[in-house]
């Protein structure tokens, strides 16, 4: 008698329990989020965080996931059935490539603030300690004698910057003059002994192996290199003209509407652009877009005139066709026969 | 044993015979470990550089494990199928003549002259979301490529060849006499294939399942290129490696790689076990190889 009144009594509680059970069985509670290696550091911070957060706040708990590799490559993946909930890439061109195969709404640039763009960077110079070549600006990567080490912007989405910026500082040095600004790339090019396949490539290569003078890589990946030095020096050299670089985030919707994920995976993007995540998003090198927190990191984020893709290169589909596509400028200066 | 009796039989070029002799061994030593004894110590002497706690922390990392774990069953799915298959090929082939044969014994080779990468990418034109049987595949929901199943046949089509192209001319040389024997004297199909055939192509058949084994553990190329690069769900060891190299865990990613040394020296080291063992048997093969 006893037991059985027992066993009716915890039956209402129970049944809230197999409620609550099936419902999340019905929205899998895990994200998956394809993103460019030299996140992986902020990422890591970012999703301990948010899985607090998302407990605290939903009690629900959430596992995420991160699959890492080039920025071209996973928005390949995704194009051919990786189901990132999220993508968090180097440039829009490559979200872009994933709204054209139909999976991600081609507004999706509009559907979060700052051109969906949390955190931005810029291209720096990272030199060894001392700067024994005493690099200071990018006249200087072409002077004899000095080895110049960046990625192959074929197939690094962030090495594209790189490439824009030298072609920028000496459009404006030159007094706009295409024609020189294409000689100055020439012969920077020249500099390069091996275009690495990826920027973490490229920045190993210079820090682990010892190869080039001067590695033009992004702010965030060049901070990131002297706090993981360990004993070796670098130092990071502000040149007079860079680049805006912006990595852009986007909710894949195919995805998210199949699996039930949306809502989980827009508040991840979001909780992005909240105080605490930007502050995350700063103390892994990446410049944040509020200012109070920018103004926290001041002796981090050095302010430096800027060029941007959208102002300057006309968007990167345009500096894409123009730079990048087969035959065009990059092909023209680093081709053997120029 | 050879060399004794030749520096034997030749008193006069003794002294020359001698120096060149400690010579070319000594290139042979020096060449073995500058370029196979230094690399494998650099790898231990890096897993080890932050001390024994470091490299057990290391290997205790969930993703490092869940690695190893998806890497040994890979392995142990792929190594047994091709073994099945190069076995039944190396049968076929061996006691049939027929038209394309030859064409067989070609495909059965091609994944050795295909670039991995390519054979990764073929996958994907398959299999993937815009592939061949892409439409089909998203429709019912199953996932081949940037999943488990993807990389399983990754590692199918590279190790393809292995067991096949050691049992193939094996069998070929070996004749069918003895079968044709068995057969007569009223044994069964199976009867004679375990107790007959399989004795006879046992070393062949070692030494290839050691080549497909080693080969699906370490292959990187092609399974990189289907796996969804998510550590702790489709990352394998080699993988793995590379993934804590760029994230600057350089000692973590030695330590990992210290465990695929090991299961390298750990397949030298039965070979050799097994071939000491067996070493009577074996050189009996030998002889009747050359015979």
């Amino acid at each position: 008698m006893m037991k059985r009144r027992t066993l009716l009594a915890t039956a209402p509680a129970l049944a809230p329990a197999l409620i609550s059970f099936r419902a999340l069985a019905a929205a899998p509670s895990d994200l998956l989020n394809a993103s460019y290696s030299p996140t992986g550091e902020l990422y890591k911070a970012y999703d301990t965080f948010f899985v607090r957060f998302w407990r605290g706040k939903t009690g629900t708990p959430v596992t995420i996931r991160v699959s890492n590799g080039g920025s071209g490559a996973e928005a390949r993946a995704v194009i051919e059935g990786l189901p990132a909930d999220v993508v968090t890439l180097a440039i829009a061109y490559d979200i872009d490539a994933i709204a054209r195969a139909g999976l991600i709404a081609r507004d999706w640039r509009s559907r979060l603030p700052d051109n969906s763009t949390p955190y931005t960077s810029t291209i720096v110079f990272l030199v060894r300690q001392g700067n024994p070549k005493q690099i200071r600006d990018w006249p200087d990567l072409i002077r004899p004698g000095v080895q110049v080490v960046t990625p192959n912007p074929k197939t690094s989405g962030g090495a594209r910057y790189n490439i824009l910026a030298a072609y920028a500082w000496a459009l404006k040095a030159n007094g706009g003059n295409a024609g020189k600004a294409k000689s100055y790339l020439a012969a920077l090019l020249k500099h390069v002994p091996v275009l690495d396949a990826s920027a973490r490539n490229a920045t190993l290569s210079f820090t682990q192996r010892g190869l080039g003078d001067v590695l033009i890589a992004w702010e965030n990946e060049a901070l990131l290199a002297i706090a993981e030095a360990r004993g070796k020096g670098f130092e990071v050299v502000m040149p007079s003209l860079s680049i805006l670089a912006e990595p852009p985030v986007a909710v894949v919707d195919k995805v998210v509407d199949r699996r039930g994920t949306r809502s989980l995976a827009e508040a991840y993007l979001r909780t992005l652009y909240s105080p605490d995540g930007q502050d995350l998003v700063a103390q892994n090198y990446y410049r944040p877009r509020l200012p109070s927190v920018l103004q926290k990191y001041a002796a981090r984020f050095k302010p430096i005139p800027m060029v941007s893709v959208d102002h300057d290169f006309g968007g990167w589909d345009a500096a894409q066709k123009k730079f990048f596509a087969d035959g065009g400028i990059f092909d023209q200066v680093s081709l053997p026969s120029q | 044993m050879a060399s004794d009796v030749l520096a034997a039989s030749l008193p006069a070029t003794r002294g020359s015979g001698v120096r060149a002799r400690r010579i070319l061994i000594g290139i042979a030593i020096a060449f073995i470990a500058l370029f196979l004894v230094l690399p494998l110590g650099v790898i231990f002497a890096e897993a080890f550089s932050l001390g024994a706690r470091a490299y057990a922390a290391a290997l205790a990392d969930p993703d490092v494990r869940a690695a190893l774990w998806l890497t040994l069953g890979i392995t142990v799915i792929t190594v047994p199928l091709n073994t099945a298959f190069g076995l039944a090929a190396a049968w076929c082939l061996a006691r049939f003549r027929f038209r394309g044969r030859g064409a067989i014994i070609a495909l059965i080779e091609l994944p050795l002259s295909v670039s991995p990468v390519v054979a990764g990418l073929l996958l994907v034109l398959l299999f993937g979301r815009s592939g061949l049987l892409g439409g089909f595949l998203e429709a019912h929901g199953i996932r081949i490529i940037f999943a488990v199943p993807g990389m399983i046949l990754a590692t199918l089509f590279v190790t393809f060849p292995y067991v096949a192209r050691e049992l193939i001319p094996l069998a070929e040389a070996q004749g069918s006499e003895e079968e044709q024997a068995s057969i007569t004297l009223g044994a069964s199909g199976w009867q004679t294939f375990l107790r007959v055939s399989l004795p006879k192509l046992r070393w062949g058949l070692l030494y290839g399942v050691l080549l497909c084994n080693a080969r699906a553990i370490g292959e990187f190329g092609a399974v990189s290129v289907v796996s969804g690069s998510v550590p702790g769900q489709t990352n394998t060891l080699p993988l793995e490696i590379q993934a804590l190299y760029d994230g600057y865990r350089v000692q973590a990613a030695f330590a990992a790689a210290s465990l695929l040394a090991g299961v390298a020296i750990v397949t030298l080291v039965l070979k050799a076990a097994l071939e000491w063992r067996h070493r009577e048997e074996l050189r009996a093969t030998r002889r009747v190889r050359v015979a």
